[in-house]
């Protein structure tokens, strides 16, 4: 097992150092600059702008400055917001962003394991097809569609919750978590039913029912382990997807989470700031994968065997 | 399994339940807000930093306002300069020298005296130009400042701003500049503290904490109290700012609505007294259902096209004015822009300062097809084409697509339309990179100077290779100098309708401030500055 993490952390290190040279080479490579507005500015205004910054050295300085600087922790001030540090901003956002994406994961399995379920015990029937037709919609419905349709529907119209904030009015959380969770809802619905549906064939399952065991205990005890597999490998990705990918929930609701941050600092070129969460998240990523990997290893012995040798 | 189902339906009842009681406490945000005397405004985006040399930008506007205050502030309703820090001041005969005396109970938020010494070292700060202060060109009217920004000289002391006592500030120009006073409530020109700026590094240094929340020392009405950054900022009345007893508000809160959706909604449901801007499919829906809440009002700002005139066919002058011309403006704001904009023929929006643009040409399909038939083109035939660019915006994109079908249609030319991300099309704009692209231009004081000192030969705004002899004279050694305002307006109509003659730009409209306000909120007149004086403005209930 200690093999197996040990050698996939390798793996990790020459992913995480190719996303921060493309990154930082690709915004430096990209038209516009931080400093670039629509009045202009006089040279000399410019030239002790981009001395401020380092920006007047010749880009491998930069890189190596950057690097240098990253290897002790430092990501760097923000161009966007002078004054403060990329760490502190994306620190700042990262608690929001990862309580939203908690709790959309949360009403994602929740949703997700026991429609799927459902669907799985009696495959083509009424109980199938519907779950497994929300599931569609839930995919193909865009966050940017599902969000302000909530909001139309429980703000406006029936006045229950607010249309946005997050931790400023009592239930602005709800909407913001059932939006970003309802996509991940469908692929764990889909995710389960297929599981659910291989290992219910199976001779282990028959022979527990043979037992003489009670159906919901064969499902429970026996089925699910086997059956949410797939869901589990997809956790990691999910996470951080849910992490990375919640820049549109968070614009819709006004959500102050890293999102917005990673979004802003795109248009603004905001180089630090980019290349900041663009690491952090590419690590967060590369984490997760690890960890749902090493789950799904303990969970299925065939895995483990693969790195015994 | 059936049990199962009603299990999950009776969570989802409870959840929904449980959530309704949590809002309703009865009053909304807004409604419990007018009570306090809390504003809850919303201010598009998060100040980028509150530090007023380095910031640009409206929404750093709205808050440094209430933060700090300047020589001397505006009248919301007259847009006439009030007394501010300084509670009167002397302008010589000549127009060239202004002495400014201080008010003695004017304090900074840690009870320091606000000086006159305030005021030349933070002016000596924001002319530094190590500091790279975007807005410094706004001083440039001083003596000499100019010259100690691009470093000319280093000595500060040739720079026209003397301290001649601890409450007396002399200033002299380089020139009548007669919209002097205007500048004075605009950041770039409020005092920074100096023994704060200093705490927190060399004062030269952008990336200094000094204005932070916690940090920051300011000398306004209001003080900084939270700022979470993409949630809200609030600020708070100051007890000891010295016209205490006129700020009517107790707090104001200010919340980033970047979403322009989000924000409308955010009104709706009563979390927000005023929206910085309402979607433009909106605006008949509230005109006609609560125009109560709606308002429209004229903007010191320009909408109109960038030509290259330096390139082929656009360097022939009748195909400019072709152009021009076979725009139906009033039709475009009928169709495209709901009926709320002001179709221009002119760059500079009327009524600055008693100044009236003049208007040079009008709708004349016939001219505009007899114009491109002399220029070569006669029915079109034969004619290269171009491109219109526009930063990526729907709007944008609306304007373009009709107007390439009116010179279709009237001038039987075809063009193509193309579209860039902000800093690209900056790029692009910068570089004169580009056929035809869309510009807007908001003044920074009320004067036709703001908008006609673009246009000299070379200036970093010009970006269209337009350059007039006499334009220059007028603008840059003539306009200057005149002391009397008719006959300074009749220097600035001279150029502008050289300008117009010329058609470097295509005048397409005059913006207007589109917003929801709130009926509680008062004492908030719409102007063309979309200037805000704090003091002025309270929450008032309406029955």
């Amino acid at each position: 097992m200690w093999r197996f993490i040990g050698f996939r952390t390798l793996q990790a290190i020459p992913v995480i150092f190719a996303v921060i040279t493309i990154t930082f080479f690709l915004v430096r490579a990209a038209p516009g600059g931080p400093f670039s507005t629509e009045k202009a500015v006089s040279d000399q205004v410019k030239a002790a702008l981009e001395a401020q910054y380092n920006l007047n050295l010749p880009a491998h300085e930069q890189y190596l400055a950057y690097l240098k600087d990253l290897v002790q922790g430092d990501f760097g001030p923000s161009f966007n917001f002078p004054g403060r540090d990329v760490s502190e901003l994306i620190f700042q956002g990262l608690p929001v962003t990862a309580e939203l994406g908690l709790y959309a994961l949360l009403i994602a399995l929740g949703i997700g394991i026991f429609s799927g379920v459902i669907a799985s015990l009696k495959p083509n029937s009424l109980q199938d097809y519907g779950p497994m037709s929300f599931a569609m919609i839930g995919i193909c419905m865009p966050s940017f569609l599902l969000g302000p349709t909530l909001v139309l529907v429980f703000s406006i119209w029936l006045e229950w919750l607010p249309v946005s904030g997050w931790g400023n009015t009592p239930g602005d959380k709800i909407l913001p978590s059932i939006t970003l969770g309802a996509m991940y809802a469908a692929y764990i619905a889909r995710l389960s039913r297929a599981g659910m549906l291989e290992v219910l064939s199976q001779d282990y399952l028959r022979t527990a029912r043979a037992k003489g065991l009670p159906e919901y205990k064969v499902i429970i005890k026996h089925a699910l382990r086997g059956g949410l597999i797939p869901v589990v490998t997809y956790l990691g990705p999910a996470f951080a997807g849910l992490l990375s990918g919640s820049f549109v929930v968070e614009t819709v609701f006004q959500v102050p989470g890293l999102g917005r941050f990673y979004i802003q600092a795109a248009f603004n070129r905001d180089y630090t700031m980019i290349l900041g969460t663009t690491i952090f998240l590419a690590t967060l990523i590369v984490l997760f994968n690890l960890l749902s990997d090493v789950l799904a290893a303990w969970m299925n012995p065939r895995l483990r065997y693969q790195y015994r040798k | 399994m059936k049990t199962a189902c009603h299990y999950l339906l009776f969570t989802v009842i409870i959840v929904f339940s449980l959530t309704s009681c949590g809002g309703g406490s009865g009053l909304n945000r807004v409604d419990q807000g007018t009570i306090d005397g809390v504003l809850h405004f919303g201010n598009g985006s998060d100040p980028q930093t509150l530090d007023p040399h380095l910031a640009t930008g409206v929404p750093e506007s709205h808050v440094i306002d209430a933060l700090f205050e300047g020589l001397a502030t505006k009248n919301p309703y007259t847009l006439e300069p009030e007394p501010g820090v300084a509670e009167r001041w002397e302008i010589s005969p000549d127009g060239m020298t202004y002495t400014f005396y201080l008010r003695q109970n004017a304090t900074w938020s840690n009870g320091d005296p606000v000086t006159a010494e305030d005021f030349r070292w933070s002016w000596e700060r924001a002319l530094t130009p190590a500091l790279a202060a975007q807005n410094s060109y706004m001083l440039y009217p001083i003596l000499n400042a100019e010259e100690f920004t691009t470093g000319l000289t280093s000595d500060f002391s040739q720079v026209g701003v003397k301290v001649l006592d601890d409450y007396i500030l002399e200033v002299r120009l380089r020139a009548p500049t007669p919209y002097f006073l205007q500048l004075l409530d605009h950041y770039i020109t409020y005092p920074a503290h100096r023994k704060t700026v200093e705490a927190f590094g060399s004062y030269t240094d952008r990336l200094s904490g000094w204005s932070r929340e916690g940090n920051i020392v300011s000398n306004g009405a209001f003080e900084l109290t939270e700022w979470r950054i993409n949630s809200y900022l609030r600020v708070e009345k100051r007890a000891a700012y010295w016209d205490a007893n006129t700020v009517k508000l107790n707090a104001i809160v200010f919340y980033p609505t970047d979403n322009l959706i989000t924000e409308e909604r955010m009104f709706r449901d009563g979390l927000l007294h005023r929206t910085e801007d309402i979607p433009l499919d909106k605006v008949p829906v509230y005109l006609q259902d609560e125009p109560e809440v709606i308002v429209i009002a004229p903007y010191l700002s320009s909408y109109y096209y960038l030509v290259n005139t330096n390139k082929a066919p656009l360097n022939d002058l009748r195909v400019r004015r072709a152009l021009s011309m076979s725009i139906d403006r009033e039709l475009l704001n009928e169709t495209v822009l709901e009926n709320i904009m002001e179709p221009a023929y002119f760059l500079t929006p009327p009524g600055t300062v008693g100044y009236n643009p003049p208007v040079t040409f009008g709708y004349d399909p016939e001219q505009a097809r007899a114009l491109i038939a002399e220029a070569g083109y006669p029915n079109g035939q034969g004619f290269p084409g171009f491109e219109i660019l526009y930063n990526t915006q729907e709007n944008h994109r609306r304007i373009a697509i009709a107007i390439q079908e009116m010179w279709r249609e009237t001038l039987n030319i075809n063009v193509t339309i193309t579209n860039q991300e902000w800093q690209v099309y900056l790029e692009s704009v910068d570089n004169i990179n580009f056929d035809v692209a869309r510009r807007g231009w908001t003044g920074d004081y009320v004067d036709p100077n703001t908008y006609l000192d673009m246009f000299i030969t070379g200036g970093g705004n010009n970006n269209t290779g337009f350059s007039d002899a006499r334009y220059d004279e007028l603008i840059l050694n003539q306009a200057p100098l005149e002391l009397d305002v008719e006959a300074r307006n009749e220097l600035y109509y001279e150029a502008e309708t050289i300008l117009m003659e010329n058609m470097p730009i295509i005048p397409i409209y005059i913006y207007q401030t589109k917003n929801l306000k709130h009926p509680d909120l008062k004492g908030a007149p719409s102007n063309i500055m979309d200037h805000y004086n704090w003091k002025y403005v309270y929450l008032e209930a309406e029955q």
